[in-house]
């Protein structure tokens, strides 16, 4: 009886006087805010696919799934195919990602458990420093020191020690998926090392301790324990370095010798999808030339996400395993 | 109980078979101080206790005896500490650490199965023969109290046991690799008071097995489980007895006022 009594005391008050109180409180509008803005940031990907797809309908029509598959890329008689460049981008991509992985990784091991405090801080901050660098100064590293010296020191060794094999075979002119993909590993590094560092400083101390507790060395707990502690995060890092690899644009057109042509041997000059959007796009004349560069826009999102995809489900089978 | 240290005036314990011994003992971290000049002895297969406030030393003590402070850096150890008469410091760190086995407060089961878990220990030292580490494994979980209950999923996560019983692991883990001696911080601190039950009862079976050095912030368990019990107070080893004469007849002024619960 008391405290139905004591409710009946409270004021009652209008329906806009109670809104504006919670209001006030403040949870609904955070809740609106923080909607709003997760919808703007879905809104704008949709837009950009949709409006993607519906500039590149004449492209649809006239070539249809062909596009995908036809390697023939020649605007003065209007036939249009997508293959060199989903081959380039690719091949550049994992070349990039074959190289960085390695150096990568070991990098972030010796910052996060080797090296002295006060060396991997600075090491970290140097090497973080190269992430901020403008791709067109990589792609002029490429050109006037990297290039020269792969043509000079590299090519030489690989002809002579694998010239029999497909990929490394044929005349090396410089610009090629080769430099294309050492300049993207470059360009990739500082990413796979920055974010490998921290989640392997992440690493619970106690994971540590309970493996050198029972006589295992330093690099056995590393190797065993804290790597493994780490490798989600450490993918993570890779397909950071991944996304970036796959729509580098400037660097990768300045080296990679702008030819569309699909060749096995990674010393031939190759193209990429963004590098023919950036090339192409200005000049394009006539609406299917175009239409198939936006078509090209579309499959180089369509090509992350699945990379993106695979390498997920990927991880997550791994991790099923592995736990 | 060594009939030598009963009634005996207290510290230095001093034992001809000491398991584990410390001399002048000193630690700092930097410039700062954590203990001074602890001598004390350890007695093979018997529970020695360390009791103490928050920050008295006691737990650096333990994690000097398996040289798990030297992960840190700026550290430094002063004085003598002998394994069998052997010089502990100047020995191989991992032949310590697998002589002389830890089980942390917070229990810290890998990411893998239970099995690999505790075979971590016998294949890191070199054990590979399946038929011995599946055998190993059996014995240690056994020990531990622990096979009854995770025989049926040894391939499960370790991650997905409770707390006591993944502290229990966490025992069975460094039981494993056979250490002589098995040194204890808080091992029940987070635990239930069935589960700290749990733990004190295979303590008490192992220790046939081993001997156990076990940090506590909980007086009653030092009293229900040591053979042996160190106070420790502002990094020094105040009193070190036989339990029963540390909990009824202290000789130190400290010590009295701190298990009748005056200060601590």
């Amino acid at each position: 009886m008391a405290s139905s009594t004591y409710i009946a005391n409270i004021p009652r008050r209008s329906g806009v006087r109670v809104l504006y109180d919670r209001l006030r409180g403040g949870d609904e509008i955070a809740y609106l805010v923080t909607l709003a803005c997760a919808v703007a940031t879905l809104l704008i990907v949709a837009l950009l696919v949709g409006e993607l797809w519906i500039n590149s309908q004449p492209t649809v029509k006239t070539f249809g799934w062909h596009f995908l598959t036809s390697s023939r890329w020649d605007p003065n008689s209007g036939n249009f195919g997508a293959l060199p460049f989903i081959y380039g981008t690719c091949v550049t991509s994992f070349l990039a990602l074959l190289i960085a992985i390695p150096l990568g990784v070991a990098a972030s091991v010796f910052l996060a458990e080797m090296a002295p405090p006060k060396l991997s801080n600075i090491l970290t901050f140097l090497i973080e420093l190269l992430a901020a660098v403008p791709s067109v100064i990589y792609g002029l590293l490429g050109i006037f020191i990297l290039v020269p010296l792969i043509r000079d020191y590299l090519v030489p060794v690989l002809t002579k020690l694998f010239g029999y094999l497909p990929i490394f075979s044929g005349d090396f002119y410089g610009v090629s998926f080769l430099s294309a993909g050492m300049v993207l590993a470059i360009m990739v590094v500082p990413f796979i090392v920055s974010v490998s560092r921290e989640v392997l400083l992440a690493v619970p101390t106690d994971q540590r301790e309970a493996a050198l507790a029972l006589g295992a060395t330093k690099w056995e707990t590393t190797w065993q324990i804290v790597i493994p502690n780490a490798l989600t995060g450490i993918f993570g890092s890779i397909f950071l370095a991944l996304a970036r690899a796959l729509g580098e644009t400037m660097a990768v057109t300045m080296v990679i010798g702008n030819t569309p042509k699909i060749t096995a041997s990674l010393l031939s000059p190759g193209y990429s999808i963004a590098a023919v959007i950036a090339n192409e796009f200005a000049e394009a004349s006539g609406d299917l030339y175009v239409s198939s560069l936006m078509f090209l826009g579309l499959v180089l999102f369509g090509l992350t996400i699945i990379i993106n995809a695979v390498a997920r489900i990927l991880i997550l089978t791994t991790q099923k395993r592995g736990a | 109980m060594n009939p030598a240290l009963i009634g005996s005036p207290s510290q230095p314990v001093t034992l001809s078979d000491a398991k584990l011994s410390a001399k002048d003992l000193s630690f700092y971290y930097g410039t700062f101080q954590a203990l001074y000049n602890i001598s004390l002895s350890i007695a093979p297969h018997k529970i020695t206790a360390f009791i103490g406030p928050s920050g008295c030393g006691k737990s650096t003590f333990l994690r000097t005896m398996n040289r798990m402070n030297e992960i840190l850096r700026n550290t430094r150890v002063e004085g003598e500490l002998t394994l069998d008469g052997q010089d502990l410091l100047a020995m191989d760190v991992t032949t310590v650490r697998r002589r002389v086995g830890m089980v942390f407060q917070k229990s810290n089961p890998f990411p893998k199965s239970i099995f690999d878990n505790v075979a971590y220990g016998l294949r890191v030292n070199g054990m590979h023969k399946r038929s011995v580490v599946e055998e190993a494994v059996e014995r240690s979980l056994t020990h531990a109290a622990l096979w009854t209950e995770v025989k049926d999923k040894l391939n499960k996560p370790a991650t997905a046991l409770s707390g006591g019983q993944q502290q229990r692991l966490c025992i069975a883990r460094a039981l494993a690799v056979e250490p002589e001696v098995l040194l204890l911080d808080e091992p029940c601190s987070a635990l239930d008071p069935i589960a700290t039950l749990k733990i004190e009862e295979l303590l008490f079976e192992i220790k046939s097995l081993t001997t156990i050095v076990i940090v506590t912030h909980n007086m009653q368990q030092a009293a229900r489980l040591a053979d042996y019990t160190g106070f420790f107070f502002m990094g020094k080893l105040v009193e070190f007895d036989d339990t029963r004469v540390m909990f009824q007849n202290p000789h130190k002024k400290e010590t009295e006022d701190y298990i009748t619960g005056r200060f601590g």
